[in-house]
């Protein structure tokens, strides 16, 4: 290969007027770890982009409308019905469009992937302690997505102005009228009236087609722009450090295999759109504000909210003439968004607690942070309760249980379910530490069995590989924080006492019972005793010699 | 390695609790490249060679086959394949892509994962905050340009543009007041009134006593909805979404009126509102021996026997009840309107 100085034509041309030399030499070689769970970020770009594409189809033919007009289209059974323009535009897609049947379920299952891989993206972030510095700000905007994501799914599942999608709006409409004050103002200014009115459609379709998706791309961009500046995180290992990322190129490596693997996510959609049927609106009929099917479920990722509201207790006050209906305003209005912000802010959280202010960019196992670990399933555990509360109904009419007792071991399950939740992870974290350490110390359980002289039964251990037990070392040593002296030299008291205790009683929790890994001189001692073992199983044969060795160590 | 080094050191930072030390064991750097069978065997990697082109020429057949099934399968054929029922032109086009798609991503990844070189590289990584020089440089370049502004000094300036710039936010908010009319009392009324027919919400015939056995329930509208439609769309199904009824006939000797609705049913027979009082779904499965009727929503459960007091479930009201009369002519007719807002509770409802 002989390098050349000069780009051929076409190249030059763009060279010479944004000089992509400069900026492809750092990029195009630029390295990338590999690991499965670096590509559950990659599924939801991908879902992204193919959402933007099959919507941009859908827009063709879709008309964001809500004046009535009488069916006329191929599917029979409707024909003649009034409806709204946007639901007799859904069908025509659906039955008359070559291919829209296929795009409209494509769009749809890519909408259902986009927020799942978004959410498992989350807890892999999570669970390895990704989001710590420098990295806080990307989980924020990682997060603003998802959140945006979720908005955005909802309302575009509204927009067909089907039975479903319109009793899913009614429930909003009903959870915004029970806001203090603002609730019955925001709901006419949303809807241009009272519900459902005849606005909505066009005013979710413009927030769903142009703004969401255009504050979401902003997003996307600061997101990759972030993972390129701080280079991708990597698990600890044998050469891999905090200074340095090994993996493969950018070019041609993941040109290849991201580029091969947003192919693969599209195929898999478009065979899922193509086999899968997804909210087949044409079964539900238009929106009529007096019907409602029974055993309706929204959208997995609107399950938990549904959930809360389901499981909450009928309470309301009123006073002073005025109505607090608690029964949404907790369970829709303040559970649900404080849970969000919660998440939001457990790095800056776990930051305070820890009093960690350096840069990470070696992922931690899950197991190596029981703490952490045990707060991510309680989270789960919170969230998972909720969301089965989202099916309550089919719950019980599946497994013949009564829709009550559903309801009221939920109402307790939800907040015993995170407490007990907590407890068995970290415990199991702990315990899988406990694991690492023995291996690490005493060697891999060989399964031979060896006897003394004196009868004495042992198992023959064998150290494991230095790599091995470098990846299993090379882990923070985690100690709580520590707040100093009560009062100064000069028995002045410091500033803010109390709040420093309790952040080094949080940091002793956080840190408490994690089993720190060994020093070199414990490991050596450990290994020089395995050596011992192993010299009792070569000794066997020399009784005396062996006797002398044994008394000696008594 | 001497013993002092395993201690942990606490590290520069203050608030440095995570501590660094020195490794029990040192880093033994990359493992060793291991070749693949096609680093080793020309045979393989040709073998590999031609399962990728392979895959990619699968591809394009199956892209040509889906344009080809686009004019062959007539949009209205359906294919019955037990679970894969549906669409056949959707379903083969969709077929035909999908696979093509995800073969062009397979034979992709299969080539970067068996031809391409997979040796691991190791790159620098360098602290993401800027350098002493860097900050020292943009802090005087920053401090030069507020000085040549005067933006500091010239206090006036900054605060008269500051007051300019945050009283841009008012017409932002108040242009949107045209959004939609204030509430007023629409959500206190429905299309009600004294002396409107109770009418079937199907067939749109009024409803005589005798029509209905114990035991029944009829989701039923006042008799001046259908009217409306003609009218204007939007106005019918806005008074649907507050008016719609379910009339329903209990024996009356398992009835327990509230006081002050003694005279507000015929014969047991009852009108209450059908729009739940929790978000506004309207109710609908009704169960016979309780006399319990549940809203498929949220599952809160009425009992129309005893005013539809909230039995179960988060809704906090009982559904309004409707006063019922009989015309002259022996139609179910609304003594008046409901007493109460219908629907979900609000903040001003009281």
């Amino acid at each position: 290969m002989s390098t050349s100085t000069e780009f051929p034509g076409p190249v030059k041309w763009v060279d010479d007027r944004l000089g992509i030399a400069k900026i492809g030499k750092k990029n195009l070689r630029k390295i990338f770890p590999d690991h499965w769970s670096f590509m559950l970020g990659e599924i939801a770009l991908y879902s992204f982009i193919i959402l933007i594409l099959t919507g941009t189809f859908l827009t063709f033919w879709f008309k964001p409308s809500m004046a009535e007009v009488e069916y006329q289209g191929s599917y029979s059974l409707l024909k003649g019905l009034h409806m709204s323009e946007a639901y007799a535009s859904t069908l025509d897609i659906t039955f008359d469009v070559r291919g829209g049947l296929l795009m409209r379920q494509i769009h749809h299952w890519a909408a259902v992937l986009f927020i799942a891989a978004m959410m498992v993206h989350l807890l892999r972030m999570f669970f390895t302690g990704a989001f710590r510095k420098p990295r806080e700000l990307n989980w924020l905007i990682g997060f603003g997505m998802l959140f945006l994501g979720i908005v955005e799914g909802f309302i575009g599942y509204g927009l067909p102005d089907d039975l479903l999608s319109g009793t899913g709006l009614r429930i909003t409409n009903g959870m915004i009228q029970a806001s203090p004050v603002v609730g019955t103002y925001m709901n006419f200014f949303i809807f241009g009236g009272e519900f459902p009115g005849d606005d909505f459609v066009s005013r979710f379709f413009i927030v769903h087609v142009l703004l969401i998706p255009g504050i979401i791309l902003a997003l996307v961009t600061a997101h990759l722009f972030l993972v390129v500046y701080h280079k991708h995180t990597q698990y600890a290992g044998p050469g891999r450090t905090q200074k340095n990322v090994v993996g493969y190129p950018l070019f041609p490596v993941y040109t290849a295999k991201a580029g091969g693997f947003f192919f693969v996510v599209f195929g898999i959609t478009a065979l899922m759109g193509a086999l899968m049927q997804i909210n087949p609106v044409w079964l539900y009929g238009p929106y009529n504000p007096a019907e409602v099917t029974a055993g309706a479920q929204p959208d997995w990722y609107m399950g938990w909210l549904e959930g809360s509201v389901r499981i909450f207790p009928g309470f309301e006050s009123t006073f002073w003439g005025i109505t607090l209906s608690w029964n949404l305003i907790i369970p829709a209005l303040i559970v649900p968004p404080a849970f969000v912000t919660l998440v939001a802010l457990y790095p800056f959280i776990e930051g305070w607690i820890t009093g960690d202010k350096r840069e990470h960019h070696l992922l931690d196992r899950p197991r190596d942070v029981p703490t952490r670990t045990g707060i991510g399933v309680a989270f789960i555990t919170f969230y998972a309760m909720l969301w089965i509360g989202g099916g309550n109904d089919l719950i019980a009419t599946h497994f013949n249980l009564s829709l009550n007792h559903v309801t009221w071991f939920l109402r307790f399950a939800v907040i015993l379910g995170p407490i007990l939740g907590f407890w068995i992870a970290r415990r199991w974290a702990i315990s899988l530490q406990r694991a690492d350490h023995d291996r690490l110390m005493h060697g891999l359980e060989t399964g031979v069995i060896m006897r003394s002289p004196e009868g004495k039964y042992t198992e023959k251990h064998q150290p494991i590989s230095t790599y091995e037990a470098y990846s299993i070392t090379a882990r923070d040593r985690l100690v709580p924080h520590e707040i100093g002296p009560e009062t100064d030299e000069n028995g002045v008291r410091a500033p803010r006492r109390a709040l420093n205790k309790a952040r080094a009683a949080l940091s002793r929790f956080y840190f408490a019972d994690a089993v720190q890994k060994p020093t070199a001189q414990e490991l050596e001692e450990a290994h020089e005793h395995a050596h011992d073992a192993d010299e009792i199983h070569e000794l066997t044969e020399d009784t005396e010699t062996y006797r002398e060795v044994t008394s000696d160590r008594s | 390695m001497s013993d002092e080094k395993n201690l942990p050191v606490k590290s520069e930072d203050e608030h440095g609790t995570a501590v660094e030390v020195a490794e029990p064991i040192p880093d033994p750097g990359l493992e060793p490249h291991e070749p693949r069978i096609t680093d080793i065997d020309p045979k393989a990697a040709d073998r590999v060679e031609r399962q990728v082109s392979g895959m990619f020429g699968l591809a394009t057949l199956l892209v040509i086959g889906s344009c080809v099934a686009y004019f062959a399968i007539p949009r209205d054929s359906i294919i019955e394949f037990g679970p894969l029922s549906g669409n056949a032109n959707n379903m083969v086009i969709g077929l035909c892509i999908g696979l093509a798609l995800f073969l062009i991503g397979a034979g992709a990844i299969q080539w970067a994962k068996k031809l391409m070189v997979d040796e691991e590289i190791s790159e620098e990584r360098h602290a993401a905050h800027s350098s002493p020089q860097q900050i020292a440089e943009i802090t005087e370049a920053f401090q030069q340009g507020t000085a040549e502004s005067g933006f500091t000094r010239r206090k006036m300036i900054r605060n008269s543009l500051i007051g300019a710039l945050g009283v841009l936010g008012l017409p932002a908010i108040i242009l949107l007041r045209d959004l939609g009319p204030l509430p007023g009392r629409a959500l206190y009324n429905t299309i009600w009134a004294k002396g409107i027919r109770v009418v079937n919400d199907v067939t749109d015939r009024p409803i005589k006593p005798s029509d209905l056995v114990v035991g029944q329930l009829v989701n039923a509208a006042p008799a001046n909805l259908a009217p409306l439609q003609e009218e204007s769309a939007v106005e019918y199904q806005n008074a649907k979404a507050k008016a719609a009824v379910i009339v329903v006939r209990i024996k009356p000797s398992e009835i327990r009126t509230k006081p002050g609705r003694e005279n507000w049913g015929v014969d047991g027979i009852l009108c209450y509102s059908k729009i739940c009082t929790h978000v506004g779904c309207p109710i609908s499965l009704y169960e016979q021996t309780t006399h319990h009727v549940l809203c498929p929503c949220h599952q809160s459960t009425f009992d129309l026997s005893d005013s539809a007091k909230v039995v179960f479930g988060p809704a906090a009201r009982p559904l309004p009840q409707l006063p019922l009369a009989v015309d002259s002519e022996g139609y179910l007719v609304a003594q008046s309107g409901f007493h109460e807002p219908v629907g979900p509770s609000f903040f001003e409802r009281g």
